[in-house]
């Protein structure tokens, strides 16, 4: 009998039941909340009477909605302050493990604190109302997003009603070069097997440029397996996820540390387990990524050309370049350092940890943002990561540097909150999106790297990052 | 939740892949704690030439007459027919709730993306993956003709054409089960309630830490 994978030990160790369609009732370990997705769940419970399953398995944030900067002026949209504090009282009434409010000194994105606080624990299973919740799989955890419908099944029951997913296999063996990220191999991934690629499956990524990231850059690849269509993407527990975890405020303690330790261990896939589908990219072959159009699949290496829509023989495929084309004001076959910018944004749950941040400041120490660019903002992922930044100095580089220095939350990935692109203007975005409008209605957003968006942000342009080492 | 058994429907078309949440329903109207009301501002960059914002009066909002939606004939459409990856990206409910919302009860395309296709069935919405030899054809058909139904029978898992022809389609038994009969699955999930209690302690067993 072949061996088992990562996944299927994870899968296996949380089933309930199952029926004769291999529907199951998976449980449900930690259950993340934020104000956004989760105050119709709540009101379901209420008006059916229920009361959580297991209240200490939740951890809660307000971060969607809340504003970067004068905290002092609280939330000034009357419509998002009532979503955060209907949060609030949620919470008080129905209970959590543990609650960041707005203006907690450890607030941030819920995908940040949660692996900051030792709540994301290899061998679990996670789940959160949000789609990044992905980036989880890091630590050898089977996390993946839910709907809110889904939120309340959890709450009442602690389970969830689930298929077993496809397994494939990313493997990404070699050395990246200098300026050549985690964000750029999940691109360059998501490049290879398209935004529908991973549909169906789970996606374990491994190699040994996998396992040579530290686990910020895990987080960052994983949070990126839903943009190839995968809704859970996972990296093997090693001795990285260890060191990272000890201490930790709800880390395991004493003996409990030494047993999981060594249940941690068991979880890897084993030599001879079998994968339904397997990718194999080079990491010399990848370098900076940008993507040019509205789609994360839309992607070019830095020394790429807008594509020609002319060149495609697929009509289907043609119309939809030349949407892109149009909407994000482009013209085919120009070079990808042509394009210019008027804004940059560093932050979000693919890169607003303390590495991402000192990748940034490390290309913007000593220069200036170009007089073109309009703003520069720089969020933090969360209060730990700002005070880190802070104690680091990186803040008064950014600030040195004409960027602005901002408090956490998600900010412009998604622009729920005031930070946002007026229509028509163009960003290089270290966020996971770049969909019609997602930051900003007729806002044009540009994926790429936290070196590469602090480049762009200093000559006002893409350029190649690696000529700046 | 409502149940669906059979439906002869008003088609329309949305003829363009990888339609994402962001687009179905744009982050501001996330904002609502409720779950209703998002109807009106289904596909709301698309659809409208303003900004559209939350508690906004729709119908006195100008129209974008390029959205197809918009045309006459599409009005009181109930099946929404698209391409591959329908509903890619965000995970949020909304983007159903807005498409039930509007009046839509079955969606049909050759694919869609794993959250949304899970979310459409706790709102009675019915997501139908159909062979791409028959997407073209009903896209082509459905732009082309003035009013396409199409009918869509559950219990059968068929969908007929115009001309009479039908296709086949795949749904889980347990789906099927609880959208026939409209079941709230928490309801039914806490029927095996022993089930995961008796869970639950073994896995305190191997991995106490989990409840410490």
């Amino acid at each position: 009998m072949a061996g088992k994978t990562l996944y299927d030990k994870l899968w296996e160790s949380h089933v309930v039941s199952e029926e004769s369609d291999g529907t199951c009732l998976i449980y449900i370990d930690r259950h993340l909340m934020h104000e956004v997705t989760s105050p119709q769940a709540f009101e379901g419970m209420r008006l059916a009477n229920r009361q959580p399953w297991r209240k200490d398995s939740i951890v809660a944030v307000a971060d969607h909605n809340t504003p970067t900067d004068h905290w002092e002026r609280g939330i000034e949209e009357p419509i998002a302050r009532l979503q955060v504090e209907t949060l609030d009282a949620n919470i008080k009434e129905f209970g959590a493990l543990v609650y960041f409010p707005f203006k907690h000194e450890d607030q941030g994105i819920i995908h940040v604190i949660g692996p900051e606080h030792g709540t994301t624990l290899p061998g679990m299973t996670v789940v959160c109302g949000d789609s990044h919740t992905s980036t989880h799989g890091a630590f050898g955890t089977l996390a993946h997003g839910i709907g809110t419908s889904e939120v309340e099944h959890v709450l009442a029951t602690q389970t969830l009603i689930a298929k077993k997913s496809k397994r494939m296999l990313v493997r990404i063996e070699g050395r990246l070069g200098q300026g050549v990220t985690a964000k750029d191999i999940a691109l360059a991934v998501i490049g290879r097997i398209g935004t529908a690629g991973g549909t169906g499956y789970a996606i374990e990524f491994g190699g040994s440029a996998i396992r040579s990231l530290s686990m910020e850059g895990r987080m960052t690849v994983c949070n990126l397996a839903i943009e190839a269509g995968a809704r859970a993407g996972l990296i093997a527990p090693d001795e990285k996820t260890t060191a990272y975890l000890k201490g930790r405020t709800f880390s395991p303690k004493g003996q409990d540390w030494d047993r999981a330790v060594s249940y941690w261990a068991t979880l890897p896939s084993d030599a001879d387990a079998t994968f339904d589908a397997v990718v194999d990219l080079q990491a010399e072959d990848i370098t900076p990524q940008v993507t040019w159009g509205t789609s994360p699949e839309q992607v070019l290496g830095i020394g790429g050309r807008v594509p020609n829509p002319a060149t495609e023989s697929d009509p289907v495929k043609r119309a939809g370049l030349e949407r892109a084309l149009h909407y994000m004001g482009l013209k085919a076959d120009m070079p990808v350092t042509d394009i210019q910018v008027d804004k940059v944004f560093i932050g979000s749950c693919t890169n607003s940890r303390i590495e991402d941040l000192r990748a940034a400041a490390g290309i913007a120490k000593g220069k200036q943002k170009a007089a073109s660019v309009n703003q520069v903002l720089v969020v933090p992922g969360s209060g730990q990561v700002k005070r880190q930044a802070e104690a680091e100095g990186l803040d008064k580089i950014f600030t040195a540097a004409g960027f602005e220095w901002r408090e956490p939350g998600c900010s412009m990935c998604l622009a729920m909150n005031a930070d946002r692109l007026v229509a028509g203007e163009r960003c290089a975005s270290t966020s996971n999106r770049n969909f019609e409008g997602r930051q900003g209605p007729g806002g044009r957003t540009h994926l790429v790297s936290p070196e590469m968006a602090a480049a762009a942000a200093i000559a006002g342009h893409f350029v190649d990052v690696r000529n700046l080492y | 939740m409502k149940s669906f058994k059979q439906l002869k429907g008003l088609v329309f078309p949305l003829d363009r892949a990888n339609v994402d949440t962001d687009a179905i329903i744009p982050k501001q109207f996330l904002k609502s704690i409720k779950r209703s009301g998002f109807g009106p501002y289904l596909f709301d960059e698309w659809r409208y030439l303003d900004h559209g914002e939350p508690d906004m009066d729709c119908t006195t909002r100008p129209l974008n007459p390029d959205f197809l939606l918009n045309q006459p004939r599409y009005q009181s459409a109930q099946i929404l027919l698209a391409r591959d990856n329908f509903g890619c990206g965000s995970s949020r409910e909304h983007a159903p709730w807005a498409i039930e919302g509007y009046g839509f009860q079955v969606i049909i395309a050759p694919s869609f993306a794993d959250i949304f296709f899970g979310n459409c069935y706790k709102n009675g919405l019915l997501p139908i993956v159909a062979s791409s030899d028959f997407i073209e054809r009903m896209l082509k058909e459905s732009l082309a003709s003035e009013a396409y139904f199409l009918d869509v029978d559950l219990e059968k898992q068929t969908v007929t054409l115009p001309t009479g022809e039908s296709f086949g389609f795949d749904i889980t038994p347990h789906r099927k089960h609880c959208l026939l009969n409209g079941l709230d699955e928490i309801g039914l999930t806490l029927q095996h309630g022993d089930q995961i209690r008796s869970f639950e302690a073994r896995h305190k067993t191997v991995q106490p830490w989990l409840f410490a």
